[in-house]
């Protein structure tokens, strides 16, 4: 199976549904002739032309509205930001639009609309630009939220994504974008709200999303080798809609469960795994539920410490320890 | 410090430009004439009999009434071809009527009840009909003015000649979307017509105290390049020429136009502005409805035209008192929305039963 990068991944799955739907189109800062910030949509302005392919201006409230619009007239526009972070200057456009216009208008507007781009620390570009917002987001009935963290997840997801006709918010990370990962060949999709378990173990569930997943997945090797404990690696994959009853059954087998979370921890994505844990798998619990997430204080920028800011794999080992 | 409109005696005789003439208006017959009456008419008795049914406690939240601003939404919207749209903001109930959503579904809507156009689910400030061509209907202020460039930009993508009508109050053209907007409508050449309804008050601030402008505020526009035209509000005839002006500049041009439409509004801002009456003098608005009332000035015009009389008028007010009446009864005997029906409607693969509608957990309740 061929190797590719996680942006690579992104790219194929943009160029495969510019065409094969002509009512997609790629939006955003930099997206068509500077080949994009980071290169996700490097190469699809010379292939599909400058309809298909639009550099925007710095301008997200007004290109995320005219996204919305236009997906509401039946178009699926794909809209870069360049960094989630920035979504935070259109929020009324992604909350109040595309994710409630269906319901205020009693179901006669769909919206298909996929917001794209980064959403992560741990690049030493301080608090403005290193916000995690899937939590805000998935907390927004209307819209739906993904975090793939392997190159395969990401184009399968954004395939369904931009096929939804509901609009999905597609949450990246730029640490993310140069890991390679088998993808194969053919077409394939990754329905949303389906997660993954990506290692098997029997003694503790470790539950991640996006580049969470990876450091788990460092954590669960060195409890395998270090202390001789097996932990299980569930990937959400999708925040919402969530597949809740992959999360039960590994917890229902391991009676443990640590859940790893980049976002900060109050009212992060796992404060809503540990509730629903807690709710539908009490007696199945051996200990309580832990969280490990980003430590609860704006990004700092000092490259050291902003590395020990996000979950680390020392972090994960000493939890699993403190309950096994 | 200068003074605002409101304080500014108006003209109160014929305007000097006759805008009857205009091609568009040159035209128009008896019966069109007659039927924009009937619509300025409907949308005025609808909204005393909402008021009614507000004040006695059957509906919930805001009511922003379009009393007294008439004119532009039959106006303007009665231009509509097969391939123009138009968006709103929360003062909707004008344009919707005009667009030809029914009454029924509408008064109902406001009272919350499952026969409302958005079954209960919107309310006052949204109203939608897309099988109409009008999308809202929207509660955040200059929230809706990207979703009419983004309609626009898809009408172009799609090579359709159409334009999008995009209403907004003259308090939101100090949000900065209404700005981002309007670079991207130059920028991209996109068919959209803004279309400023200033009533002279942002809620309870008046223009004075809240833009700042060397004339008005359409003449914002020529910063990005835009045209943009001053329109008297209570003359059907002007607001009917530059509008069209406007469509058959997005239409053959593919260029956006911001018309600003002087107008006024006689209730507050929303019904449950207390203070309606105290940041402007109740002589002030006594002087709008003796003087500048849309719909007497149209009836005026088109007695003087030979084509009204009182027994006509009678007739046609009549009817929309009745359908006005007829509307309430209906509202007040709908049934409300059942309580799963509060979860029906927020995702479309949910409501379809599609297989991505039925993978993973969408909602979270107990």
């Amino acid at each position: 199976m061929p190797v590719i990068t996680y942006r690579q991944a992104l790219n194929d799955a943009l160029a495969e549904e510019l065409e094969r739907d002509e009512n997609v189109v790629v939006m955003g800062e930099e997206v068509a002739e500077y080949n994009g910030a980071y290169k996700i949509t490097e190469g699809l302005w010379k292939r599909f032309g400058g309809k298909r392919v639009i550099d925007t201006p710095i301008s997200e409230a007004g290109f995320i509205g005219l996204g919305v619009g236009a997906a509401m007239m039946g178009m699926r526009p794909v809209m870069e930001l360049m960094f989630w972070s920035f979504a935070y200057v259109a929020y009324d456009q992604i909350i109040n639009n595309a994710g409630c216009v269906r319901y205020m208008s009693g179901g006669l507007i769909n919206c298909p609309l996929v917001i794209r781009g980064p959403a992560n620390g741990g690049t030493n570009v301080g608090a403005t630009h290193s916000h995690t917002p899937e939590n805000f987001l998935a907390n927004t009935p209307g819209l739906k939220v993904v975090s793939p963290a392997t190159p395969y997840d990401a184009k399968g997801l954004m395939k369904a994504a931009i096929r939804d006709n509901d609009p999905v918010c597609v949450m990246e990370n730029t640490l993310l974008y140069g890991d390679q990962g088998e993808v194969p060949e053919g077409e394939y999709l990754i329905p949303i709200g389906v997660a993954d378990v990506k290692r098997e173990g029997t003694d503790v569930s470790l539950i991640a999303h996006g580049r969470a997943v990876l450091t788990a997945l460092a954590a669960a090797h060195r409890l395998h080798e270090e202390f001789n404990i097996s932990a299980e690696v569930v990937d959400l994959r999708s925040i919402r809609p969530l597949d809740e009853e992959t999360v039960l059954a590994s917890v229902r087998k391991t009676h443990r469960a640590v859940l790893v979370d980049e976002n900060k921890p109050f009212c992060g994505v796992s404060a809503q795994i540990a509730s629903m844990i807690q709710e539908r798998a009490f007696d199945d619990l051996d200990a309580p539920v832990q969280r490990v997430c980003s430590l609860d204080a704006p990004a700092i920028y000092s490259p050291p410490l902003e590395a020990l800011q996000l979950p680390t794999a020392d972090r994960i080992i000493q939890k699993v320890l403190a309950i096994s | 410090m200068s003074v605002t409109r409101a304080e500014k005696p108006k003209k109160t005789g014929r305007n000097p430009v006759d805008y009857a003439t205009a091609a568009i208006n040159a035209d128009l017959t008896k019966e069109q004439k007659l039927g924009f009456l009937a619509d300025m008419l409907r949308i005025r008795r609808f909204e005393q009999a909402s008021l009614k049914l507000y004040q006695q406690g059957k509906m919930g939240g805001f009511l922003h009434l379009y009393i007294g601003q008439e004119s532009v939404a039959v106006g303007t919207l009665a231009l509509m071809g097969e391939n123009d749209h138009a968006i709103t903001a929360y003062r909707d109930h004008g344009h919707a009527l005009v667009v030809g959503m029914s009454m029924n579904e509408c008064m109902a809507e406001l009272l919350g009840k499952a026969t409302g156009c958005s079954k209960g689910k919107g309310g006052s400030m949204h109203f939608f009909a897309p099988d109409k061509n009008f999308w809202g209907g929207h509660g955040i202020v200059a929230g809706q003015t990207p979703l009419g460039l983004g309609i626009a930009y898809a009408l172009k993508y799609q090579g359709l000649k159409g334009c999008c009508l995009t209403y907004l109050g003259d308090g939101a053209v100090n949000q900065g979307v209404y700005h981002e907007s309007l670079n991207l409508a130059s920028l991209w050449d996109i068919p959209v017509v803004y279309i400023i309804e200033n009533n002279q008050y942002s809620m309870g601030t008046s223009l004075a105290r809240s833009s700042a402008s060397k004339s008005c505020l359409a003449e914002r526009a020529e910063g990005y390049n835009i045209d943009w035209d001053i329109v008297n509000g209570e003359d059907l005839y002007e607001v009917r020429a530059k509008t069209w002006d406007a469509i058959e500049r997005a239409h053959e041009k593919c260029r956006p136009t911001v018309l600003e439409i002087d107008t006024y509004r006689y209730y507050g801002h929303s019904v449950a502005d207390a203070n309606a009456k105290k940041y402007r003098k109740p002589e002030e608005i006594e002087f709008y409805k003796q003087n500048h009332d849309p719909i007497t000035l149209w009836e005026n015009r088109l007695k003087e035209e030979g084509i009204l009389d009182d027994a006509g008028l009678k007739k046609i007010d009549e009817a929309a008192k009745k359908e006005a009446a007829a509307a309430v009864q209906f509202a007040e005997d709908s049934p409300f929305p059942e309580v799963e029906d509060i979860f029906s409607d927020i995702y479309y693969e949910v409501d379809m039963g599609t297989e991505s509608g039925q993978t993973g957990r969408h909602f979270f309740n107990d």
